[in-house]
């Protein structure tokens, strides 16, 4: 008897096995298997094209990243000791003094300036990189993270709100909505390049009908201040619907019982929203909050196609700088190790946000 | 009619090559001119004359769309998989005979004679491939304009000068007819920026790698380097360009609206400009900042892959293909530069008399091949960066030594590219 009741359950642990096993294959040929590549190949010197043996080179591709250095500089002085000023400006000795081939400061040697700091009149604080372009990408992105997680999620749920409602043709809306997207992110950035267009875009055309000319045409990805935010527009844009039908599914799934007590209660519309759909929705938060994470993480196409970075390193991202030194400068090493941070990054994030949004009882 | 022929062609093709098979070899080649039908043709003709010809050999075509070749080459050469006879653009053909794909050719060098410098890929003392065509820059005017602005118009002989260059751009701008003087086509990103704006730098003395020492620190970003980078900077801040935020309409339609008083631009878009001013039009050599004036060189052209077992058809093939009547067929169909003297006369644009007749003698006179180093294919892409940066007001000095550093960083890391 009790041995009959375990074959079976053998049996039916063998027939569960086979029916994952082709789902666990493709996972791990297809997301385990680069992963551990990408961190293999971020130790080596591994290159694109190259007739040259792949070599062991440790964590100096993380150190390049990474590196970061200080330096104090004292204002340049004249030949009486008194302190120069150019232009009513207090001058300093240029950092590349420092940087290149200085042998008074051989571990700042071909880094760069990220950012200085006045301590005082006459002294600066100097916080150098070794890789400048990769500490602005990840701080683009984290921007980027930051602004775009709770704004598409917060759009995202008050469109959910609106359509959630049984009026004639609110079919039209939610496609409306719904519609950019399952239009291709390379085609949507392509279109709102002619939108944000410096000269003749919709934008500033429009813009400059409704002030009745008093707003100048802005050259929107074309300055460092409008570029990113240009791209957070829209980008929260485009995926605003696809959240809008997860938090609709979520919204679907209270029951409506709950609404007519807190009717027959005497709720007003913002304690019904925050007492009943509110936490009707929680599971539903955390997983748009995890998407949309990850998502925006990933930030690639919309920089490809609309600035390729620029202009002065003001939309880099980490995705496209992976691409960029992976593919165009052919160094699969350095963006195998950018891709391995990102990895651990989101892992991180993610860890964190399971741990906010955890059961607590 | 026409289709008629054109199946009884096919039909009569696929007999010769059923017929002949048994005793002829195969030679696959690759090309990255899909889509473009005319391009297609031309190159269809000439391997069918080839396979008719001869009876040692049969070339077979795979064209590719030129956006994926590259990718497509790379994957085919990690899986050594590679065809017998591909094209290679020529500023990445160095990288591709250091990484070895590419086998030199064993081609008479008596055959190469008259070639325009930018069609023979020369890399490491040997030719490994070569073009049927070139490409040219020339700065696009109006005479009328140039007059009406008292500015000289310069020649072959006697170029403008670095100073009078800037100068007629100060003067037009300040004419306040056009919406910036000059357009140096910041909206075309890529390789344009490369090909169009480093022989300014080499121009000044400079170069983005210079070969000889096999660094960029020092030529790059040496005194020349900085000169061009103030000097370009200074193109932006006085409002004479269009920066890297130009709208791509613009580039194209820009000259012709009149937006802009003069353009950087190459003899593949010298047709409308042509056509829409006649005689007023000029296409002007580029300036000469003390270095000589100097524009890009150097366009796709043809070789034989190192794994080929086949080299000799693969080169037979080659040397059939650079006939003058082929080179000036490809000029006349789709508007390149025939790139022998010979076939420059054949063709219809570029033989004396022609209307693009200018661009074959700049091509002759200016054209500077892009530092030819398997380090070029990074350095290209490092200049470019560093020149939009430069552009939108990053500092000169400390962008061009970011530029060599990273460019070095890269010669180092692949053992010095020896």
């Amino acid at each position: 008897m009790r041995t009959e009741r375990r074959a079976a359950r053998r049996r039916q642990n063998r027939t569960g096995w086979a029916m994952a096993l082709p789902a666990c294959l493709l996972v791990f040929l297809f997301l385990i298997t680069p992963f551990v590549m990408a961190f293999g190949l971020s130790l080596t010197n591994q290159r694109l094209i190259s007739p040259n043996p792949t070599e062991f080179v440790g964590l100096r591709n993380y150190q390049r990243l990474l590196g970061i250095g200080f330096l104090t500089i004292d204002p340049i002085t004249n030949d009486d000791g008194t302190i120069r000023v150019t232009d009513g400006e207090t001058e300093y000795p240029r950092v590349r003094n420092f940087t290149r081939g200085n042998p008074d400061y051989p571990h700042l040697d071909r880094m760069r300036e990220w950012f200085r700091l006045g301590i005082s009149d006459d002294r600066q604080f100097v916080v150098l990189a070794r890789d400048v372009v990769f500490i602005k990408a990840v701080r683009n992105t984290v921007l980027f993270v930051v602004v775009v997680a709770p704004v598409q999620s917060g759009i995202a749920l008050i469109l959910a709100l609106l359509i959630n409602q049984k009026l004639r043709g609110i079919n039209v809306f939610r496609t409306i909505y719904f519609a950019p997207v399952v239009i291709s992110m390379v085609v949507v950035s392509m279109l709102w390049r002619f939108i944000y267009d410096g000269e003749n875009g919709i934008l500033n055309t429009l813009l400059g009908v409704f002030s009745f000319g008093a707003i100048e045409p802005v050259s929107w990805l074309g300055n460092t201040s409008t570029a990113l935010p240009a791209i957070m527009a829209m980008s929260v844009w485009q995926g605003v619907g696809f959240h809008m039908v997860i938090w609709l599914s979520g919204l679907q799934t209270i029951p409506q019982p709950l609404y007519e007590v807190a009717r027959i209660e005497g709720a007003t519309q913002w304690q019904k929203f925050r007492y009943v759909t509110w936490p009707g929705l929680r599971n539903t938060a955390i997983l748009v909050m995890v998407i949309i994470t990850m998502q925006a993480f990933t930030l690639y196409p919309q920089i490809e196609v609309m600035t390729r970075g620029g202009p002065l390193d003001s939309t880099q991202s980490l995705v496209f700088q992976a691409v960029v030194r992976g593919y165009e400068k052919q160094d699969i090493a350095g963006g195998s190790a950018i891709s391995v941070l990102l990895f651990l990054f989101v892992l991180s994030i993610s860890l964190f946000q399971r741990y906010l949004t955890r059961e607590r009882d | 009619m026409k289709k008629i022929g054109t199946i009884a062609a096919a039909v009569a093709a696929v007999g010769v090559m059923a017929g002949g098979a048994s005793a002829q070899t195969k030679l696959s080649m690759w090309y990255h001119g899909a889509g473009n039908e005319v391009e297609s043709n031309l190159v269809n003709q000439i391997i069918d004359d080839f396979n008719a010809s001869q009876s040692d050999w049969v070339v077979e075509l795979e064209s590719f769309p030129q956006a994926s070749y590259n990718d497509s080459v790379n994957a085919a050469a990690l899986a050594e998989n590679l065809p017998d006879i591909l094209d290679v653009d020529g500023p990445i053909l160095p990288n591709w005979a250091w990484a070895g794909y590419l086998a030199p050719l064993t081609i008479d060098e008596a055959k190469l004679e008259g070639f325009l410098p930018g069609a023979v890929g020369r890399w490491n003392g040997e030719v490994y491939a070569i073009g049927l065509w070139d490409a040219a820059c020339a700065i696009y005017a109006r005479r009328s304009v140039l007059e009406a602005n008292d500015i000289r118009v310069p020649s072959l002989d006697s170029p403008w000068t670095g100073e009078e260059f800037d100068s007629a751009l100060e003067k037009l701008a300040s004419s306040g007819e056009f919406e910036y003087a000059l357009d140096l086509g910041m909206a075309w990103t890529g390789e344009w920026y490369p090909y169009a704006f480093g022989p300014f730098l080499q121009s000044h003395g400079g170069d983005i790698i210079d070969v000889s020492a096999n660094m960029a620190n020092g030529s790059l970003n040496g005194d020349a380097g900085l000169a061009f980078g103030e000097w370009w900077q200074s193109l932006f801040e006085r409002n004479l360009v269009p920066g890297t935020d130009q709208d791509g309409a613009d580039r194209e339609t820009g000259f012709l609206d009149g937006k802009y008083a003069l353009q950087w631009n190459g003899n593949w878009s010298a047709l409308p400009p042509l056509g829409q001013f006649g005689d007023d039009m000029l296409f002007l050599p580029a300036p000469d900042f003390g270095n000589g004036p100097k524009i890009g060189a150097a366009s796709w052209q043809f070789g034989i892959s190192a794994i080929s077992e086949n080299k000799d058809g693969a080169s037979a093939f080659i040397e059939f293909a650079i006939q003058d009547k082929y080179l000036a067929a490809f000029s006349d169909g789709i508007g390149l530069i025939p790139p022998t003297s010979e076939s420059a006369q054949m063709s219809e644009k570029y033989r004396p008399g022609g209307a693009l007749e200018v661009f074959f003698e700049l091509s002759n006179d200016q054209a500077t091949l892009r530092a030819v180093t398997p380090a070029y294919i990074v350095g290209g892409r490092v200049f470019e960066k560093a020149l939009a940066d430069i552009a939108n007001g990053a500092d000169v000095a400390d962008t061009l030594d970011q530029a060599a550093d990273e460019i070095d960083a890269d010669i180092e890391a692949n053992g010095g590219y020896m």
